[in-house]
């Protein structure tokens, strides 16, 4: 035994006739309470508090911060996020930049995720084989995941700014700037491509993972019955990746409807309303405006979490076909 | 055994001793800060000398970005934390948290023959009487105009009673003569575009006294959002963000993009120590609309707060910057306008300014006669910000084609009735 273990073991040891009598106190199948109490107990905190505070605020309304000191208002901050005269038009909504920045963030996720995916798979792909310089390829598409998103904002801004070093470069190639953050098309086109650029590599790694566990006999025998590259991916390759591709997609989902820092320094959610996501309008209506609307931006919050638990659950029932799936192949 | 229980009892001891956070020392203060200029600074200056007057007593001057005090401050006090002292702006906003130190000064008479006209301006309510901090400064919208830009487009600068109208076509010759891109910008904020509103007839306030949009305030929005559209403002200002998010202009100004903005007498020190010869600059009346010619009031104060422990150090600290001689002191380094009325009527020598920003603190000094009414009326009013956080958001809308003027309009009128609502809760 090493000295770490021997020191641990005393350590342990010392609790021992504390247990022992815990276990005659509470008897066997109580005992299990004790070890997740600690958990708990954090959790407890941390979490459903928090959550119990955030159902209390959005029942409450008024500017107070003080829970007892705002006025019961029962479920009027949901009634006054959702009115809509027409829900076709966000226009006759009577928090229109609530909708606007859910449908900005339903766009935003869709094409995030959707070319997050695909761009990390092709990429796990190419890094998969034996190309030249495969360790430092690895690194340049790793290396944008250490950066914060403030830092990984900034240097987009600095390059697209209307004086930036892309205006530049068309102002010295003869051609005229472009409203790269000015133009809400191209402002939404840039909050994607910053977001895919920042985190591709994180799930890059996940696939690439992935793609080395898959036995290497496998690919074999497909060389030996002659299986084309495209029916040896369609076949072997995503079926035996599904899993990683699984939470790859939720993570990406997730993280895209949580999408904040970096689009709040790179456009602050303009022009406009282009680029305000659902996590910007929550903080806006708490904290940015000088009348903090608690109440509201905690009902718009709860009104996030059913979503991402929708996406949650999705991820499970995903899972659980894909782990059926496997077991009958 | 023994000797190992002993030695994880220490251990837990001694991390949960380093957990501990610092708890401030007996007569320290804290003092939040925000500066335009070098308005900390000049602070920590006289901060140093009053520590040496009154050994004992530390003054640490934290300087923060004015978001800071905009956003966090009023959240921290709402939680019962904060400061000692803060340098704010939303006066009459934040009042309900300030200390009354009048038992911890000097010489109240003093206070109120020279700051009497302001002390009002923090107290919670009219009949108070209480001294909870000073205006460091009287501050006043206006613009400010690249004048080298002028001459070299050949383009005369509009007369003192010129409209808005008249120095946008003026300003746009300038742009269209000299590639500049774009004629002018505003600061993106509610209370810069409420002068041009007053000015070009917003009553701002019904016979009640509550908030109303009106026709005035209606043309203004039109006329900006054209502006915007025709290319005479500078696009990046206000579309540039997103919310009500405030966003200066001097920074367009400083780097010769626009021939005008509006922002106001706070950034006078800024002009001088950054723009240096690089271009001749000129602080000018507030255009005319057709009901006045009008900019908006407004001013920091240093106020004390009661989340402080320490409420006589507060007093005297508050107490010796408000003195004559550091006030003068304070408003001659960072070319400001006082709000002392002794110092007012004496003269500040201002020795560091240039002759271009001793200019435009006589041309916005002047500026105050021309303020309307309502102007002052506004920028008293406790919902203020109900009007102008949603004018930042709904103009922004409109001027990238979100939403018509019309509809902008009454979107205003919507939000301001939700947040006053809200308030009143």
């Amino acid at each position: 035994m090493h000295g770490v273990d021997r020191l641990l073991g005393g350590f342990f040891n010392l609790f021992e006739p504390l247990f022992r009598a815990a276990q005659r106190w509470l008897g066997l199948s109580r005992l299990g309470w004790l070890f997740v109490g600690p958990n708990l107990l954090v959790f407890g905190l941390f979490t459903f508090l928090p959550i119990l505070i955030n159902l209390l605020y959005a029942s409450t309304g008024g500017v107070k911060l003080m829970p007892l000191e705002r006025p019961f208002t029962g479920a009027e901050n949901f009634a006054i996020l959702l009115e809509c005269r027409d829900y076709l038009d966000i226009q006759s909504c009577r928090k229109d930049v609530f909708w606007r920045a859910t449908f900005n963030t339903a766009k935003f996720s869709l094409i995030q995720v959707g070319l997050m995916v695909g761009l990390s798979l092709l990429t796990a792909l190419v890094l998969n084989r034996k190309i030249v310089g495969r360790g430092f390829w690895r690194g340049v598409f790793f290396y944008p995941v250490l950066l914060s998103p403030v830092v990984v904002a900034l240097i987009w801004k600095w390059l697209l700014q209307s004086q930036g070093v892309f205006n530049a470069g068309l102002l010295a190639a003869g051609a005229s700037p472009v409203d790269w953050l000015l133009d809400a098309g191209w402002a939404f086109f840039w909050t994607v491509f910053v977001s895919i650029w920042a985190h591709m590599g994180f799930y890059t790694l996940i696939l690439l993972a992935g793609l080395q566990a898959i036995p290497k006999d496998m690919y074999e025998a497909a060389q030996l019955d002659a299986a084309s590259p495209w029916r040896t991916l369609r076949r072997i390759t995503l079926p035996l990746l599904m899993p990683n591709l699984i939470v790859v997609l939720v993570l990406a989902l997730i993280r895209a409807v949580q999408i904040f820092d970096e689009v709040f320094v790179l456009t602050g959610g303009g022009p406009g309303s282009a680029t305000t996501f659902i996590v910007q309008f929550i903080y806006q209506t708490g904290f940015a405006e000088q009348i903090h609307l608690y109440g509201l931006a905690a009902a718009a919050s709860l009104l996030l979490a059913l979503g991402l638990i929708a996406l949650t659950l999705a991820q499970l029932r995903l899972t659980r076909a894909s782990e059926a799936g496997q077991k009958a192949r | 055994m023994t000797t190992q229980v002993s030695k994880t009892v220490i251990a837990a001891a001694v991390a949960a001793f380093l957990s501990i956070p610092v708890v401030a020392q007996a007569g320290e203060i804290r003092v939040m800060c925000y500066q335009d200029g070098i308005e900390c600074d000049v602070t920590a200056e006289q901060a140093k000398r009053f520590e040496a007057a009154n050994p004992g007593t530390k003054v640490v001057i934290d300087v923060v970005p004015y978001k800071t005090i905009v956003e966090q401050l009023p959240v921290q006090l709402a939680a019962g934390q904060g400061p000692d002292i803060a340098r704010v702006t939303d006066l009459g906003g934040l009042s309900k948290y300030y200390l009354d130190v009048s038992a911890h000064v000097k010489d109240r008479a003093y206070w109120e023959s020279n700051f009497g006209a302001t002390l009002p301006w923090l107290r919670p309510t009219a009949s108070d009487k209480g001294i909870y901090g000073f205006m460091s400064q009287l501050t006043m919208t206006g613009p400010f105009v690249n004048k080298t830009l002028f001459e070299q487009a050949k383009v005369a600068l509009p007369g003192p009673k010129a409209t808005w109208d008249e120095w946008v076509e003026a300003a746009r010759k300038v742009a269209k003569a000299t590639q500049t891109p774009a004629a002018l910008a505003w600061d993106r904020s509610g209370h810069r575009f409420a002068g041009p509103a007053i000015s070009y007839g917003a009553k701002i306030f019904d016979a009640k006294g509550d908030l109303v949009l009106d026709d005035g305030y209606k043309t203004t929005v039109n006329k900006f959002v054209a502006w915007h559209k025709d290319g005479a403002m500078l696009k990046e200002v206000w579309a540039g963000s997103g919310g009500s998010s405030y966003a200066d202009s001097i920074g367009e100004f400083k780097n010769g993009r626009v021939a005008m903005v509006l922002s106001g007498s706070w950034q006078i020190n800024r002009l001088q120590k950054d723009i240096g010869n690089a271009f001749d600059w000129v602080a000018v009346p507030n255009p005319c609309g057709p009901a006045a010619c009008s900019g908006i009031p407004g001013g920091a104060a240093w106020v004390a707060l009661k989340t402080s422990k320490s409420p006589k150090e507060v007093g005297m600290f508050l107490d010796f910057i408000a003195s004559e001689a550091n006030y003068a002191e304070f408003t001659g380094k960072t070319e400001n306008i006082p709000a002392h009325a002794g110092l007012a009527r004496k003269g500040v020598p201002y020795p560091g300014a240039t002759p271009a920003a001793r200019a435009a603190l006589a041309s916005f000094s002047a500026g105050v006669a021309t303020l309307s009414p309502v102007a002052y009326q506004f920028q008293g009013y406790k919902f203020n910000r109900a009007m102008m956080l949603p004018t930042v958001a709904r103009v922004t809308q409109a001027i990238v084609g979100e939403m018509s003027s019309d509809e902008a309009m009454t979107k205003i009128g919507a939000d301001m009735a939700d947040a006053v609502k809200q308030a009143q809760k």
